[in-house]
């Protein structure tokens, strides 16, 4: 059989998809299903005076209708934080706000109705009648820290916490000592998420042996029992079954523990009956976690060669009205720590203020972190080349970090481990036609036109994460991943595993993988992801974190089962069990120099089942785990090339080409890796040129619907040109690094620096993005 | 009070009562069991509901149920022909036209009508004609690239049917 491990194999995952057969959430139905529907607040901040839900009890259809103080009487828990950055003040948050406390943002919840049908449950939330004592809204990230209205009266100056890394005073001295220094202020804005398939939760409650199955929308249901059960639900996680089925795209938003994984099973169980709720996309915009949202100051040292000698950063993150499952993460590990991009930079220091504020929590979205520093740093850069009137390439090949100084200890904590940066630039020049690019800018702007190339070069660290790293960076969790490889009599293989797909085509990668270990056709590979009742335990999927860290257990698992193979082959051939060869292209286990006489998979997982003639002292059956602690991240870095051209009547910006070199390292399944990175740099392009999750002053949500929110379309793209370096990564076996996010990661400042540099020659140096028409158009005509 | 509708779906034919406020796509999922047409949104905007209805596509968030009252509909179930594949669909799984999968359906059943409207769209045209359906997995580069598949395949069955019958 020929490895599979490298071809780009259709998925298997897709007949049932392309047939209308998606196993989602919201397509379930039980026997006696009751439907549930929330009474979400109006306004962005405000003390519950009172509910009265009479109306809304005597509706015909409508069952009951419960608050805040039900849930609490009735046994939940706060939400909790799984990352606990140093002194960090975690606000209470409850799945329902009580009457008395306060809604801290347009959609926070104030009670659930539940009722014979969504339709009925929807008119009932009409009659429920909340009386809200309305106090001024707190907006935006910075001003948080200095308005004197608190979001909690237990976070002071509405700040969650602060995070300093660095060496302050070397960097002030770097900065001293420099022949410049450019200076940038700039918003990282906030962005919706938008997976197509929005939240949902379905739940059902047997009275019988007390057990409760949960389906949600999640990226992780393991990490969601736990909490359910350690902190909000109380049912113990032996008796709380927790099923993701397919997942309709999470991109960081399906990660986090939501209220409605409390309510809905809650109410399952206080009405004894299954019971389901689904987001409606208003709903899901102004409740699902949303991304980025920082306002940064940088300043950038630099000799007049073009040496980087030192980066000063202060950022203020907006986290929302709480504390979401892991969103101090996202501003700290997962941002400041990459602020050395590619770049040898001899001291960094950057400050992060975490404010509260009346929106929307902010959490993880797709980059999480890294596209906020990828940002950042690109974005200086530009800047830099500007002010040293040197050429972009020139100038970041200056700076790189050389293949021969890896792994590299950067001035904030990460340590790289492996890139060929000028490879990666070489190939990207070459593949975008890079000076022909710049050559066909020159002769727009000849011709009038406004034209720009776009360059950046990012790094990203993917696959969270080793677990003692995490611990000591604030985690509740450990980061490994866990696979199980049951050998069925018949030699075919049910893979367990904890990642779980919500679009990656795990079926399709990690059946390739267990065919090229095991010898065994794909077809007999059946993959199990998103069941805690079926996987003994797994983290999920996000960080770009599937192959590198729940592949490597799957590898590990795998070398089990052949092991054990090998000693009931030896046994069996009389041999020793040295002496014996396992061939992976054929699945056959044979004596050294005598391939004819050999055990297949079936004979060997056969007799490991009969245990009619096993070895002395080997037990029976064929399944082997694997729990799979990464030693280190895997740093996947990039090169992208844009170029535009911007309509000077309206200042519409046309992306006319995109080039992209990633390096991933090794790749299992190159197909699904493009689809990744092409996916990933239309988000990226999206924050860009288009998305804004906007408030107004009062914390209204200014793009809550799709009328509203800027989402990509296929005509905003051009066909995206995508190519590949190969650093594999020198830790895990697979050698691979994570592909999930580093499309977006360097898709936002790749475009972002194209219309920056159309717009050179107007003297104009930065506009925020998103790089709107009106924006654009402003800026040329200085309006 | 229920109103009663008849519908035709996938060739067989549903008589049922049904509230006047039934959404056709809520008809579909709900009533009738078929759970391939998606909702992705509530302002008639992402297309991942699209179905065939008398054979134009349309948004089934925005028909009432009771005015699909003696329509022939087609859904996503309904578009593999005896176990064979539309070659929209094949092409979608041929080009790794998705990957969530939520957006599919929605995607295929406009493509496909895209296709019969304008048998020879090019590559622009496919991504303007694009503009109802949204997806947020792929960048849909590998839709366009299974649309122009599809428009290709539709081709030659069209020439080849064309010379069967000469
Ligand atoms: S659900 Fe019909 S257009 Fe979005
Ligand atoms: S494939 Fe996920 S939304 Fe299109």
């Amino acid at each position: 059989m020929a490895k599979l491990v490298g071809q780009p194999i259709k998925r298997v995952e897709d007949p049932r998809f392309i047939q209308g057969r998606g196993g989602y959430v919201t397509n379930i139905t039980l026997p006696g299903m009751a439907s549930v529907a929330i009474k979400r607040s109006p306004v962005a901040h405000a003390r519950i005076v009172s509910i009265d839900a009479s109306k809304a009890e005597a509706l015909n259809g409508v069952i009951a209708v419960f608050t805040g103080k039900d849930l609490i009487d009735g046994g939940t828990g706060k939400l909790p934080c799984g990352w606990n950055v140093p002194n960090i003040k975690v606000p209470d948050r409850w799945a329902i706000q009580p009457v008395g406390d306060k809604v801290r943002h347009v959609g926070d919840a104030v009670a659930a109705v539940v009722a014979e049908s969504p339709y009925i449950a929807q008119d009932a939330l009409d009659l429920i009648e909340v009386q809200y004592e309305e106090l001024p809204a707190v907006i935006g990230a910075k001003s948080a820290a200095s308005n004197k209205t608190l979001v909690h009266d237990s976070v002071a100056d509405n700040i969650t916490y602060t995070w300093p890394l660095g060496d302050h005073a070397a960097v002030e001295q770097a900065l001293a000592e420099s022949d410049t220094v450019v200076t940038l202020d700039l918003t990282n804005q906030r962005l919706i998420p938008n997976a197509m398939e929005t939240r949902a939760a379905v739940a059902q409650w047997n009275r019988y042996t007390e057990e409760m199955t949960l389906w949600t929308t999640s990226q992780n249901p393991h990490p969601i029992r736990l909490l359910l059960s350690a902190f909000t639900l109380g049912i113990p996680e032996n008796k709380l079954r927790v099923i993701s089925p397919d997942v309709g795209g999470g991109f960081g938003s399906k990660i986090f523990h939501y209220p409605e994984e409390i309510i809905v099973p809650w109410i399952a169980r206080k009405i004894d009956r299954p019971c389901k709720w689904v987001a409606t996309r208003s709903e899901a915009s102004v409740t699902d976690s949303q991304g980025r949202d920082h306002v940064s100051t940088a300043k950038l040292g630099l000799k007049n060669d073009g040496t980087i000698t030192g980066l000063f950063v202060e950022t203020h993150a907006d986290m929302g009205a709480y504390i979401s499952t892991f969103a101090p993460l996202i501003p700290t590990a997962f941002y400041v720590c990459l602020l050395s991009g590619l770049y040898k930079i001899p001291s960094i220091y950057c400050n992060v203020v975490a404010t509260m504020t009346n929106t929307v929590p902010v959490d993880a979205y797709r980059g999480a972190g890294r596209p906020e520093a990828a940002y950042l740093v690109e974005r200086l850069m530009d800047l830099a080349c500007r002010k040293l009137k040197m050429d972009p390439i020139a100038f970041r090949r200056h700076n790189f970090i050389k293949p021969s100084e890896f792994p590299y200890q950067t001035p904030v904590a990460m340590m790289y481990d492996s890139g060929n940066y000028d490879g990666l630039f070489d190939k990207a020049i070459a593949s975008s036609g890079y000076h022909e690019l710049i050559a066909k800018r020159d002769q727009a702007r000849k011709e009038g036109k406004i034209a720009g190339v776009g360059i950046a070069g990012c790094i990203e660290a993917s696959g969270p994460a080793p677990s003692k790293v995490a611990g000591a960076l604030g985690s509740a969790v450990g980061f490994w991943e866990s696979a199980v490889i049951r050998m069925h009599p018949t030699g075919k293989a049910t893979l367990f595993t904890g990642a779980h797909s919500h679009g990656q085509g795990h079926e399709t990668a990690f059946a390739q993988i267990i065919s090229d270990e095991l010898g065994i056709p794909m077809a007999d590979v059946e993959v199990v992801h998103g069941d805690t009742g079926k996987v003994p335990f797994g983290m999920g999927t996000y960080g770009s974190r599937s192959l590198s860290v729940g592949g490597s257990a799957i590898v590990k698992a795998a070398e089990k089962v052949r092991t054990k193979m090998i000693k009931i082959a030896a046994h069996q051939l009389e041999a020793a069990v040295e002496d014996i060869v396992f061939d992976q292209s054929t699945g056959k286990a044979y004596v050294k120099g005598s391939p004819a006489k050999s055990k297949g998979t079936f004979d060997m997982t056969f007799a490991a089942y009969t245990a009619h003639n096993l070895p002395d002292g080997l037990e029976p059956g064929l399944e082997e785990n694997s729990f799979y602690d990464p030693a280190n991240f895997t740093f996947p870095n990039s090169c992208h090339i844009a170029y535009v051209e911007i309509d000077s009547g309206t200042g519409r910006v046309d992306l006319q080409q995109y080039c992209a070199v990633d390096d991933v390292g090794n790749v299992v399944n190159p197909m699904i890796v493009e689809g990744q990175i092409t996916g990933g740099i239309a988000q990226g392009i999206g924050q860009a040129l288009y998305e804004y999750g906007a408030y107004d002053s009062d914390g209204q949500p200014q793009s809550a619907t799709f009328m509203d929110y800027a989402m990509p379309r296929a005509d905003c793209f051009p066909m995206i040109h995508t190519d590949r370096t190969v650093t594999p990564s020198p830790h895990n076996p697979l050698g691979v690094k994570g592909a999930g996010e580093m499309g977006t990661i360097a898709a936002t400042v790749t475009a972002a620096n194209a219309v920056m540099d159309a717009l050179a020659p107007m003297n104009i140096s930065h506009l925020d993005m998103p790089l709107t028409p009106e924006k654009i158009w402003s800026a040329i005509n200085k309006k | 009070m229920g109103q009663w509708v008849s519908i035709t779906v996938n060739g067989k034919n549903y008589t049922r009562e049904v509230e006047p406020r039934t959404l056709l796509a809520s008809f579909l999922r709900e009533d009738l069991g078929l759970t391939g047409t998606n909702i992705g949104c509530d302002s008639s905007q992402c297309g991942a509901c699209t179905i065939h209805m008398d054979g134009m596509a349309v948004k089934s968030c925005t028909v009432l149920a009771v005015q699909a009252h003696g329509t022939v509909i087609t859904t996503i179930e309904g578009m593999a022909v005896n176990g064979k594949l539309h070659p929209v669909q094949q092409a979608f799984w041929d080009q790794h036209g998705l990957q969530c999968g939520f957006c599919t359906p929605g995607m295929i059943m406009s493509i496909s009508y895209m296709l019969a409207q304008h048998p020879n769209a090019s590559e622009l045209e496919i991504r303007h004609q694009l503009e109802g359906n949204i997806c947020r997995c792929t960048g849909y580069q590998n839709i366009v690239k299974a649309a122009m598949q599809a428009r290709d395949e539709l081709h030659h069955e069209h020439h080849q049917h064309m010379q069967e019958q000469h």
